[in-house]
Parts: structure tokens; C-alpha cells; sequence
């Protein structure tokens, strides 16, 4: 009893970019993980499996992408990353870094030099990270303890203690990079511009190149499902086992993948990652930095968009909260027919208004989320932003605070407060602002707003932490800003990182 | 091409057998070059045979009730779906061949945890196996779930029977202590969350015959498993295993249920079969660390010697014994740690509840023992305002006296107090500690705390059959070599290890020698790679094996020389006598065409240990592996989290093999420890439903919980017992230095003013806030 034939798949043309050359793979069904297509189709197994969520890292693989005529590399969880969002970029697998002669790439070198592969499963996926460090760092250059943990935040390891992958990731740079090792950027740059094409009309996987075919393509598929860097969408192929037969990826969007600054505010494209738009924000207000860091793993942030984030609506993304204490506001759109063909038709309104309930917003069927508003800090403005996870890195956050205060002559003139993790949605906390403005800004006003955040919310008890814990919290974070206004020392966990421990 | 700058190592000295010698250097992983270029293949990497099938188990949603039946139509309506698999198409055995004979195949009857399988969709590819899966309907009258080991403890539930260790008198020896203390304590569970999944490939071989891939750490009992099932003779199943993606301890039983469900699924179907756990089925099917819960009374004296302890242990073992047995035994046997036990008491209770059977992990109950006499160090010092160390050095085992244990070991090799006060003073324990206390006191917020634990640990299975190991080393005409033995390589550098001893048995250069899989083909009866054994078992008996190709050479060069076989020197690929000095490679093309056996098995047994298991009296152990780690840590007494600052270790693994293995080992063990006890809970809400079942959930050390000041250094003396180059086991052992981490943390909850005695493991941000408050 042999296989019968399978039935050929639904699906259309991928090509991407290999070592160099084009790889082009016919009848890829929509819903197919970049993971699966290189494993099952190409037959290229050094990338793994571990979690399939884009938790683990083991699948990590590098894209590169032409961005302003020069080669960028991103390392992505493959995992959970559709197959046809790939297509016209470049692909690095654990395969693609030896030499033909079978030297090994500085990233590789570096691994084995330091002992930094024991049981090798997530090996290729650490490799693959190190990689996309050493061609964004010039060669490995420069790379302190610091940067590594942060880049490799997204990557597991169950067997080393990790000890020797930072030391890997600090010494790669020193190593000689050996003939047929590197990428030829030039090449790479012109075999990517030849591997362009039209974005297609009607295909099962749209990924259209301008907003207004983004726009119309929504018009006309409005079941299509919508993603963009498939950070959360991809769990639902993989765990919840979904059939999308239409995917509508609005990534490819050039108008979206821009941030522009204007005197008030930035506008952040819903085609920006989160490693891009959390930059941004950051060089915005620099205090955010960890924050950012601690945003999901690098693999996650360099697909994963904060529209998507926020079209999401999950009641513990991160960034919902931030924004919300930061006044941001979203602009949705959609294709408005006219007499003359259509137009872009756009609303606008604040964040928090966008939530109905649980993962239920006001979008209608044929909006898409465009862009994201964000203030721009004020000189009297105090912006702290708090996260609290069992894990440091790349954790879910059982409580996110985010506070905005303007505080003019020891008063608070304005207060603007994010908080996630305590109810259904992302929430505003409108009672605790009130409870906070036009107070003198002292430790009473304080004490009375944190009981005030404690009594906002009744979050719910889970895995991550229990609804007192939680309360317990919100109004513990309170007291963390109070303190830290005060200009107290050494309060926060963070401060003692770089400290060295008694001596 | 060895590592040129291994800033951790220490005992860096000239490796032991001369110059040239291959062990006692820091060589690379032999599958080092392969996996950082993704070449190394693992099950699910190996080219699949053609019309192989795809599995994907039925798991039960509810965690205790009568089982009526499964409605697969449904799924068996999904185009690409082959067939269902359930207890009727066993042809063997429907229950498991583990040895307490207590495990269906598939769910019969009733269904006992919420993941237990039923039965497999086959389908021509996995997601669709998957998905089909999940439309099997349950028909299950739903009973009361026991989810605590209390619960199941109040009413007797048991997988095995109680077993009770005293030594002297406890009860009158706290009547009579100067000071007692009692106390409750809980320890979570631990997902192995090795990064390989479970994963098992079956192809059907002529006659009945099978083959069977299986990612496991004992392909003998997979064979034996497998057979069972499928009411075949041993001889019919062979199981192969290259490597593992990770094991720690779960896939010493839990691969044979895979491989078992995936030969069921090929037998019926007369095809190859797959089967590979997606990450959420392997965390809700498999075993995990046994959580335990304590309750105690100690008696001690002014100084914090220890007069009387009553211990009782709670293991939660879910819902069959599997190797629950031994896992509690050995926290009897580890309860002990460092310190004498005069006058003792342990119970140990062996809970049943409606949760995955839980099974061996890193360490096998060794930590669960440990942890609660470090516990109890701890709460001594602070009842007694002195110092955790002074209470530890008064309570050590000594050397001619308080030398012998609760089970009636003599502690023969005990370096304890030389190792622990060379790591105080290396780590500044004493000045640090004080330093600590002042800092506190101008830091409102952030509290910092400090500890410094030691380890003792037994080294042998208690189960002393299993010490016994096989291994075959051929030499080929020209001059490779190939060493296969019967453990398993799970990253943990067996291989390597093996390949030096054996390279430098032959006096040949490393390289020439190739470590192959696991194959119950070549080695039978393998004893599982567990315990921290695998070196010394199967180095020893490849040790043995390549000896007797080497006297067989050597007598063949005796006779040519005319010289004393004895005299016959091995080393750097070269042959030689007083008289003559040949390539490696002349004399075994000679002895080839001179009919001399250039292959041989090698067997060894672990000596002088023993035990009765009745009364758990005995020497299980052939010796002690020691350490000590002095931790420091932050919390945030706003928010509970913590952070470790500083990590100093000094550890002993005798002459060490490989000294970057053996600290990788060691770095790996700890961190692996440091997240059994701070960020990895296992949560399961009221239903029995485990609600953190991936990574997502389910937190595991990252790269930024570890500390930059991160210090290994080994302890420079070989194994006082005759084992394999003087080396000692490093598997486990290391891992229970994590408990620093929890009790620096409870030092820190202390001087927070807050309750260290009511904190339990894992100290999650949740749970370090409430011991502040």
C-alpha cells in the first residue's frame, strides 16, 4: 500500500534567492511556513523545529532584502513565517555559510572554537543569528556581551548555559573569514532587482506593492486574511491548524514600510518591524530602550510589525499599552469607490478606541490599519514604561504599565496611562489619571492614584500570574515612578546589570 | 584546532598519557563542525523512505474518567487521513513493558491525566495527522481528578508503596534538641524541554522485522518495548539512535511510548511511520520532573548542628509509576546532601494524581532531596542569627567520624570541607556577605542576597543491574577505528570522551577514531545513558575493548621483535619496541594478513557497590561527585522580580576527560538548575489542564538571565575509586548548584524583612513578592 498521489496544492510560484541563485518552487499553498517549504520541499533540514511559535529560535534563518539600494539581513523565525512572504528576497539557511571548500563561516568557527554546541538542535538557529550579527556589524566587529544577549534574546539553548555562544558571538569578528565564505553584496543586490516581479492580482497569497492596490485587494478579498509579519498569524496555522485560502500581506506596500516625522508626531507604516519601529521610538524617547529589547526575541521583532501588534489586539501585547500613555492614534483606510475609479478613504481615531472586546475591534471588512500616530515627547512630559514577566527576555508580560505625566510647577497638568495584562483588552486606565491630574505631585497623590490603579482593574488569574499579584502590582509601579522621580538610586533591577556585583 | 583560549579552564595541565595524548584536552564536540553547519542529522532530518506515513496522537481532554469510546469519524472523513489507531490494533501487549506493568498503549477504560493518548491519526503528512487529530470525539463519563500529592496522599493514593529510612531515633532526639523548627515546602515540576521533540521513525524490515529511529536515551528498552507491543521476540526490533537533540532525562522512558504508538501504526499499516510530537502535544503527553511537596521537624543544636530530623516526601508522580520508584528512592538517598543525619526519619510517599507520569530528569530526584536539607541550613542560620556557611561546615560529613550515611554508606572520599572553604575564600563569600548586609540597608527597594550550597552526589543507577556496559571497537585494514558502545549521545560529549580513551588505548591520533550510533544491533542490553554513568560504563568497557585489539597487536609485534608483548608501547599512531618503530597503520595491515582479530567487545560492571532494596540499606553508590556554588543575586521587593548577579563554582570530576565538556556540563547544569527554581512553572489549572505547554508560556533560562561574572573552576584531584582515567561523572551533579540561586534568593527575601520560610520553588516574580510581604 504505497502513498496514493497527493492531489496538487492550491497555491502559486515562490522564488527566492539561494546562495546566490534563484530557487523557484511551483504550487505553494498560502498557508505554507517558509520552515516547511524548506525542510519538506527543498529538503533542507539544517533548519529545525523546535516549538513551531517562534519561541525557540532553532528555525531562525536569515532574509535580505534591497532597502534603499542597500542589502539589509534580518534573522526571522522561519517557523512561523509564511513562505510567500519571502519571495523576491534572499535566503540564508545553516546550509548556505561553509565555503564549497567546507571552511566554516566566522559564525560557525566561532560556535565550535568555543564549545558552544552540545545536544547541536538549536545550533543552526544560533548560527543563524550570529550570521545576521556579523554581516550587520561589519564583520562581527564591535560586538560587546551586552549586544549579543540582546540579538540572541529570541534563541534557547537547554544544554550550554549559553556562556560559550556569548563568548562565540564576541570572537567571531576576530576570525579570518575564509575564501567562498562571505556574501558578495553586489551580486546578491543585482540578482535580487532581476528576481523582482509584478505583484500579482489574484493569486492565493497577495502581498501588493503599492496602498492603493493594497486597498483595492482588500476590497475585493475581504475574507482574505490580513498579515504582516505573521508573528501571531502563524500560531494559527501551526497550533490552531487554520486554512487560509487567501492571504493578504500588507507588508509589500511601499508607502507602509516608511516612519515619517513630522512636527508633533511620527507616523509609523503598518509595514514597519518592530526592530524599525521601536528605533524609532526609542531615538524619540531613549528610556524605552530596554523596553524595546524586551519586545519578543529579535527573530520576532525583525518580522513581526507593530500594526500587527495592534490590529491584533491581543490583551498582552506590549506595545498597546505604550502607546496608549503616549496618545497614539491609528489611521485605518480603505478603497472608496468613485465615479472617477476609488480613492483612499481614512480615519482616524485613539488607540484605545479601537478595541471592542476580546481581540474585537471597529475595523470594518474592507479597512486596514495604515498607520500609527505617536506624540512627540515634550519637554515637560515623564514617560516610564513598565513590564513585568517571569523571564526577562522575550516573555509575555503579566502586567505592562505605561505612564505619560506632564508635571508643570509641581503639579500634574496631564496624565496619560497604558495598562495591559489587566483586563480583556489594552486598556486606558481614565480613572487613575484622573485620580492623578491636577494634583500636587507629591507622595499622597501617589499613594492615593496607586489605589486608585489597584481598584481600576479586576484582571483575571492565569499562568503568567494571579489576579492579586497583578493588582498588587499596577500599584507597586506607581510607587516605582514616585521614586524614581524623586531620583532614588538603584531601584530598578535593570540599573544593576551593568553594575558589578560586591567585590 | 583545539580551543585556544578556554578561559574557564584551570586544571589545564599536560593531558595525561604523554604528549599526544587524546584525553585530558579540551577537543571539539566530535559532531561539533556538523551541527554548526547543520549537517548533523537528527530523526527528523533523515531522508524519508517512500509512502512513509505521517502520525499525530488523540489526546484525551479531560484528566480523569470511564472511557466509553472514540468517535474518529470525523476525522477520518479529512482527505489524506489513512486510518485511526487504537488499543485493537496492538498485537502484542495493550499494556507497556514498563516495569511496573501499569500503562496502557493507548487510554483503555478509563482515562487518567488530560493528554493521554488513545490513539493516532495516520495520514499521508503530519499537519494533517494533526489536525485530523484534534476531530476525534471523546466519550468520557468525567470523574474527580486527585491533582495535588496531598490530596492524593490524604487518601492513600499511591503508585508504589510507602517506604520508610530512619537511623537512631528522631523523635527522641527532638524531644531532647535544643532548638527544632518545623516547616512546609513545595517544589515544582520541570518540563525537560529538551529542543529535539519526541520523535520516533518505524520502517518495516522483511519477515516481521522492524527498524525503528528513535531519538532516545535507551534504545534497549525501546526494543523491548516495542517487541512487546507487537508480540514479536526481541530479535525482530532494532533501535538506532545517533544522537539526540537534547535528553536530560526525558527520553530515558518517555521515546518508548512514541516508538511503541509509531510501530503499532506501521505494523497495521505495513508502511514506514512517523511520528513527531508537535511542542504543545510533547509538553501535555510527556512526563516531567517529579514535583514534590515536604513537611518537616529538625532538632539542632546552639551552633546549628543537626540532632534529629523528620522528614516526610511527597512526590507527586501523576498518574503511573513509570520510574517513580527510584527517582523518590534517590531523594532518600540525597536528602543527606553534604551533612550527617544522626538521628533521622524519612517517609516517602509516592503520590498518584490524575497528571503525565512523571520521570526521570537530570538529577532523578537527587535535587528534590537536596534542596529541602538546604532549606533547612538555611532556616537554622537565620533561627539562629549566625551565618548559612557556619551552619553548612558544622553539619559536613567528616572524615573518620559522621562519615556514614542515613542508608549506611561509609563516605570514603569526601572532600567537602577542603572544597567548600577554598570556594568561600576564592569567591569572598565571607566579605561579600557582610558587604551585602550594608548595601541593604541604604537600598530601599532593591534587596541583594547571597549563598553558598555544596553538592554531594551518589554516582551509580541504585538500581545496580544497570551498571553494567558494552562496547565494540574495530580496527579496520586501515588503521580507522570505529567505537560503538551501548549509551547514547545526547550532547553531552559521550562520543568525544569515548573516542579519546579509545584513541589513547590504541596510542592513535583522535581523529583516527569514529564513534558510530546506538544500535541494539551491535551493543544488546544496553543500560540506559542516565544516572551521569555514561562515561564510566561505556568508556570503560570501549576501554576494555580497544585493550584487547591492542594486546592482540601487541603479541603479534612480540613475536616479530622477539621481545615481551608487554613491552610493546603504543603512541602518537606509532608502534614500538626496543627494536623496532612502525606506523599504526604497517602493523595492523600485518596482523590483518597474519589472521590477527583487529576487533573486539569490551564489558564492564561497576564494582563493589550493593544494596537491599527492601530495606534501602547498602552501598548503591561506587562514589561522590562534589561541588559547590556560591550565588549572588538582586530582587525588586516591588515587583518580586530578581536577577543573579554573580556565579562562582568550584567543581570536582576528577582527572577530567575533557575539561571544555566537562564545564560545559557544569555551566549547563546550573542554569539548568537556576530555572527549575526560578522562572520554569509548571501551572495546572483546576481542571488538570497544564496551562504553560510551550514556550510561550513556559519559561526556560535565556540568554540574559546569565550573569556576566559567571566562574568555573574544577577541583584538581582524580577519583579516589579505580574509574575510567581517574575522571568522575558530571552529568548531573552540577545541576543542583542552582539551589544557591533559591537560597540566595531566600537570603535576599530575608533581609527584605520579608518570610524566606514561606517561599516556595519555583521562586517566580509572583512568588518571591509574596515571601516579602
Amino acid at each position: 500500500m504505497l502513498a496514493r498521489m497527493k492531489p496538487p496544492a492550491p497555491g502559486q510560484t515562490l522564488r527566492f534567492l539561494r546562495r546566490g541563485e534563484p530557487v523557484t518552487l511551483s504550487h505553494v499553498a498560502p498557508d505554507r511556513t517558509l520552515l516547511e517549504v524548506l525542510r519538506e520541499d527543498l529538503r533542507l533540514t539544517a533548519t529545525k523545529e523546535g516549538c513551531g511559535e517562534g519561541d525557540c529560535g532553532a528555525c531562525t534563518v536569515v532574509l535580505g532584502e534591497v532597502v534603499n539600494g542597500q542589502l539589509t539581513y534580518k534573522a526571522i523565525n522561519s517557523c512561523i513565517r509564511l513562505a510567500h512572504s519571502v519571495d523576491g528576497m534572499a535566503v540564508w539557511t545553516a546550509e548556505d555559510l561553509a565555503s564549497p571548500a567546507g571552511d566554516l563561516h566566522p559564525s560557525q568557527e566561532a560556535m565550535v572554537r568555543c564549545h558552544g554546541s552540545q545536544c547541536g538542535f538549536c545550533t543552526p538557529g544560533f548560527v543563524m543569528s550570529l550570521f545576521g550579527m556579523y554581516q550587520n556589524t561589519g564583520g562581527g566587529q564591535g560586538i560587546t556581551r551586552e549586544q549579543a544577549q540582546a540579538d540572541l534574546s529570541g534563541n534557547l539553548c537547554r544544554c550550554t548555559g549559553y556562556r560559550p555562544i556569548l563568548d562565540a558571538a564576541q570572537s567571531m569578528g576576530a576570525l579570518p573569514l575564509p575564501a567562498g565564505c562571505g556574501v558578495d553584496e553586489a551580486d546578491t543586490v543585482t540578482a535580487l532587482k532581476a528576481l523582482k516581479k509584478k505583484p500579482a492580482t489574484d493569486t492565493p497569497y497577495l502581498r501588493p506593492g503599492t496602498l492603493a492596490a493594497l486597498l483595492q485587494a482588500r476590497a475585493a478579498h475581504p475574507k482574505a486574511q490580513i498579515v504582516a509579519g505573521c508573528t501571531d498569524v502563524g500560531l494559527w496555522v501551526t497550533k490552531m491548524h487554520k486554512r487560509f485560502e487567501r492571504v493578504l500581506d500588507v507588508t509589500g506596500a511601499r508607502e507602509l514600510q516608511r516612519i515619517e516625522t513630522y512636527p508633533h508626531h511620527i507616523a509609523i507604516g503598518a509595514g514597519v518591524t518592530l526592530t524599525d519601529a521601536f528605533a524609532a521610538l526609542v531615538k524619540e524617547r531613549p528610556q524605552l530602550k530596554t523596553f524595546g529589547q524586551r519586545f519578543a526575541g529579535l527573530p520576532v521583532r525583525n518580522s513581526g510589525t507593530l500594526g500587527g501588534n495592534v490590529a491584533n489586539g491581543s490583551p498582552i501585547g506590549d506595545s498597546m499599552p505604550l502607546l496608549i500613555a503616549l496618545g497614539a492614534s491609528i489611521v485605518l483606510m480603505r478603497w472608496k469607490k468613485t465615479a472617477a475609479g476609488g480613492e483612499i478613504a481614512h480615519r482616524e481615531l485613539p488607540l484605545e478606541d479601537l478595541y471592542t472586546g476580546y481581540r474585537t475591534n471597529v475595523m470594518r471588512p474592507d479597512e486596514i490599519l495604515a498607520w500609527i500616530k505617536v506624540p512627540r515627547p515634550t519637554a515637560q512630559e515623564q514617560v516610564r514604561v513598565y513590564k513585568i514577566s517571569k523571564r526577562f527576555d522575550d516573555d509575555i508580560s503579566a502586567v505592562c504599565l505605561a505612564i505619560r505625566l506632564g508635571i508643570t510647577d509641581g503639579r500634574v497638568t496631564m496624565a496619560s496611562i497604558g495598562a495591559g495584562g489587566v483586563a480583556a483588552t489594552p486598556v486606558r486606565a481614565r480613572r487613575t489619571e484622573a485620580a492623578l491630574t491636577g494634583q500636587a505631585w507629591s507622595e499622597d497623590t501617589i499613594m492615593a492614584a496607586a489605589a486608585t490603579l489597584r481598584d481600576e482593574f479586576q484582571p483575571i488569574s492565569d499562568m503568567r500570574a494571579s489576579a492579586h499579584y497583578r493588582t498588587t502590582v499596577l500599584g507597586n509601579l506607581l510607587r516605582r515612578l514616585w521614586l524614581e522621580s524623586q531620583g532614588a538610586a538603584v531601584i530598578q533591577l535593570d540599573s544593576l546589570q551593568n553594575v558589578e556585583a560586591l567585590t | 584546532m583545539n580551543a585556544p583560549d578556554l578561559k574557564l579552564v584551570v586544571d589545564n595541565k599536560a593531558p595525561l598519557g604523554g604528549t599526544n595524548a587524546a584525553a585530558g584536552v579540551s577537543r571539539f564536540h566530535e559532531s561539533a563542525r556538523a551541527q554548526v553547519a547543520g549537517a548533523a542529522t537528527y530523526i527528523d532530518d533523515i531522508p524519508e523512505v517512500r509512502g512513509t506515513l505521517h502520525a499525530a496522537p488523540v489526546c484525551s481532554p479531560v484528566a480523569h474518567g470511564r472511557l466509553k469510546g472514540l468517535d474518529a469519524s470525523a476525522a477520518l472523513a479529512v482527505p489524506g487521513v489513512r486510518g485511526f489507531i487504537g488499543p485493537e490494533h496492538i498485537p502484542g501487549d495493550r499494556m507497556l513493558a514498563a516495569f511496573a506493568h501499569d500503562e496502557p498503549v493507548f487510554a483503555e477504560g478509563t482515562v487518567q491525566f488530560l493528554g493521554q493518548v488513545g490513539g493516532l491519526i495516520v495520514a499521508d503528512d503530519v499537519m494533517t495527522a494533526r489536525r485530523a487529530a484534534r476531530l476525534v470525539k471523546w466519550d468520557i463519563e468525567a470523574l474527580e481528578p486527585v491533582l495535588t500529592p496531598q490530596q492524593a496522599h490524604a487518601q492513600q493514593s499511591y503508585v508504589l508503596p510507602p517506604v520508610h529510612v530512619t537511623r537512631g531515633d528522631a523523635a527522641a532526639a527532638l524531644q531532647r534538641a535544643a532548638h527544632t523548627l518545623t516547616g512546609a515546602f513545595e517544589v515544582g515540576g520541570q518540563e525537560h524541554f529538551y529542543l529535539e521533540g519526541q520523535i520516533a521513525y518505524v520502517l518495516p524490515l522483511e519477515q516481521n522485522q522492524w527498524w525503528v529511529y528513535s531519538s532516545t536515551q535507551h534504545p534497549g528498552e525501546v526494543q523491548h518495548w516495542v517487541s512487546h507491543a507487537l508480540g514479536l521476540a526481541n530479535h525482530s526490533v532494532t533501535v538506532e539512535c545517533r544522537r539526540m537533540g537534547g535528553g536530560f532525562g526525558g527520553k530515558e522512558t518517555q521515546a518508548g511510548h512514541l516508538a511503541v504508538w509509531a510501530a503499532v501504526a506501521a505494523q497495521t499499516f505495513r508502511c514506514p511511520v512517523k511520528l513527531r510530537l508537535d511542542r504543545d502535544d510533547d509538553f501535555m503527553i510527556t512526563g516531567k520532573r517529579h514535583p514534590f511537596a515536604y513537611q518537616y521537624q529538625v532538632g539542632f543544636d546552639h551552633t546549628g548542628r543537626l540532632c534529629g530530623l523528620e522528614l516526610d516526601m511527597l512526590a507527586n508522580c501523576g498518574f503511573s509509576a513509570d520510574l517513580s520508584g527510584p527517582v523518590a528512592d534517590r531523594a532518600i538517598f540525597h536528602a543527606d546532601n553534604a551533612y550527617y543525619l544522626e538521628d533521622v526519619a524519612i517517609h516517602s510517599y509516592r503520590c498518584k494524581t490524575n497528571t503525565q507520569s512523571h520521570t526521570a530528569y537530570r538529577g532523578f530526584g537527587g535535587p528534590q532531596g537536596v534542596i529541602v536539607i538546604e532549606r533547612i541550613m538555611g532556616d537554622i542560620a537565620r533561627h539562629l542569627g549566625i551565618d548559612a556557611l557556619d551552619v553548612r561546615l558544622a553539619n559536613l560529613y567528616g572524615i573518620e567520624e559522621r562519615n556514614v550515611t542515613h542508608y549506611q554508606m561509609a563516605v570514603e572520599d569526601n572532600i567537602l570541607q577542603p572544597l567548600i572553604t577554598t570556594l568561600a575564600q576564592t569567591a569572598n563569600y565571607r566579605e561579600r556577605a557582610e558587604q551585602i548586609a550594608e548595601w541593604n540597608a541604604g537600598s530601599p527597594v532593591i534587596k541583594r542576597g547571597i549563598a553558598l550550597t555544596p553538592v554531594k552526589f551518589g554516582i551509580s543507577f541504585t538500581a545496580t543491574l544497570f551498571n553494567q556496559a558494552g562496547a565494540l571497537v574495530h580496527v579496520y585494514t586501515d588503521g580507522s577505528v570505529q567505537v560503538n558502545h551501548g549509551g547514547t549521545e545526547m550532547g553531552q560529549g559521550l562520543n568525544t570522551k569515548v573516542a579519546a580513551i579509545v584513541a589513547d588505548e590504541l596510542g592513535v591520533p583522535f581523529e583516527r577514531v569514529l564513534s558510530t550510533a546506538s544500535d541494539t544491533s551491535k551493543v544488546p542490553n544496553a543500560s540506559a545513558t542516565a544516572a551521569s554513568s555514561g562515561t564510566d560504563l561505556n568508556g570503560r568497557a570501549a576501554q576494555f575493548a580497544a585493550r584487547q585489539v591492542r594486546q592482540n597487536l601487541a603479541a603479534f609485534v612480540a613475536g616479530l621483535d622477539g621481545v615481551g608483548a608487554g613491552a610493546v608501547r603504543f603512541e602518537g599512531g606509532q608502534v614500538i619496541t626496543e627494536k623496532t618503530t612502525r606506523t599504526w597503520e604497517a602493523v595492523v595491515g600485518a596482523a590483518y594478513a597474519n589472521r590477527i582479530q583487529l576487533w573486539s567487545d569490551g564489558f564492564y560492571r561497576t564494582p563493589k557497590i550493593h544494596y537491599d532494596k527492601v530495606t534501602m540499606l547498602g552501598r548503591p553508590f561506587y562514589y561522590f561527585a562534589y561541588g559547590a556554588a556560591v550565588t549572588e543575586v538582586a530582587i525588586d521587593t516591588l515587583t518580586g522580580e530578581s536577577r543573579v548577579l554573580k556565579v562562582d563554582i568550584l567543581h570536582d570530576v576528577g582527572r577530567s576527560i575533557n575539561p571544555a565538556i566537562d564545564i560545559g556540563q557544569i555551566e549547563g547544569g546550573f542554569v539548568q538548575g537556576m530555572g527549575w527554581l526560578t522562572t520554569e512553572q509548571l501551572v495546572w489549572n483546576g481542571k488538570g489542564y497544564l496551562q504553560t505547554h510551550a514556550p510561550s508560556t513556559y519559561k526556560i533560562p535565556a540568554t540574559g538571565d546569565i550573569p556576566a561574572h559567571f566562574n568555573v573552576a574544577l577541583w584538581p584531584e582524580p577519583n579516589r575509586e579505580d574509574n575510567v582515567h581517574g575522571s568522575k561523572a558530571v552529568g548531573e551533579p552540577p545541576f543542583m548548584l542552582g539551589i544557591s540561586v533559591f537560597e540566595a534568593l531566600r537570603d535576599a527575601v530575608a533581609q527584605a524583612g520579608g518570610r524566606p520560610q514561606a517561599m516556595n520553588a519555583p521562586a517566580t516574580a509572583e512568588e518571591v513578592l509574596r515571601a516579602c510581604s
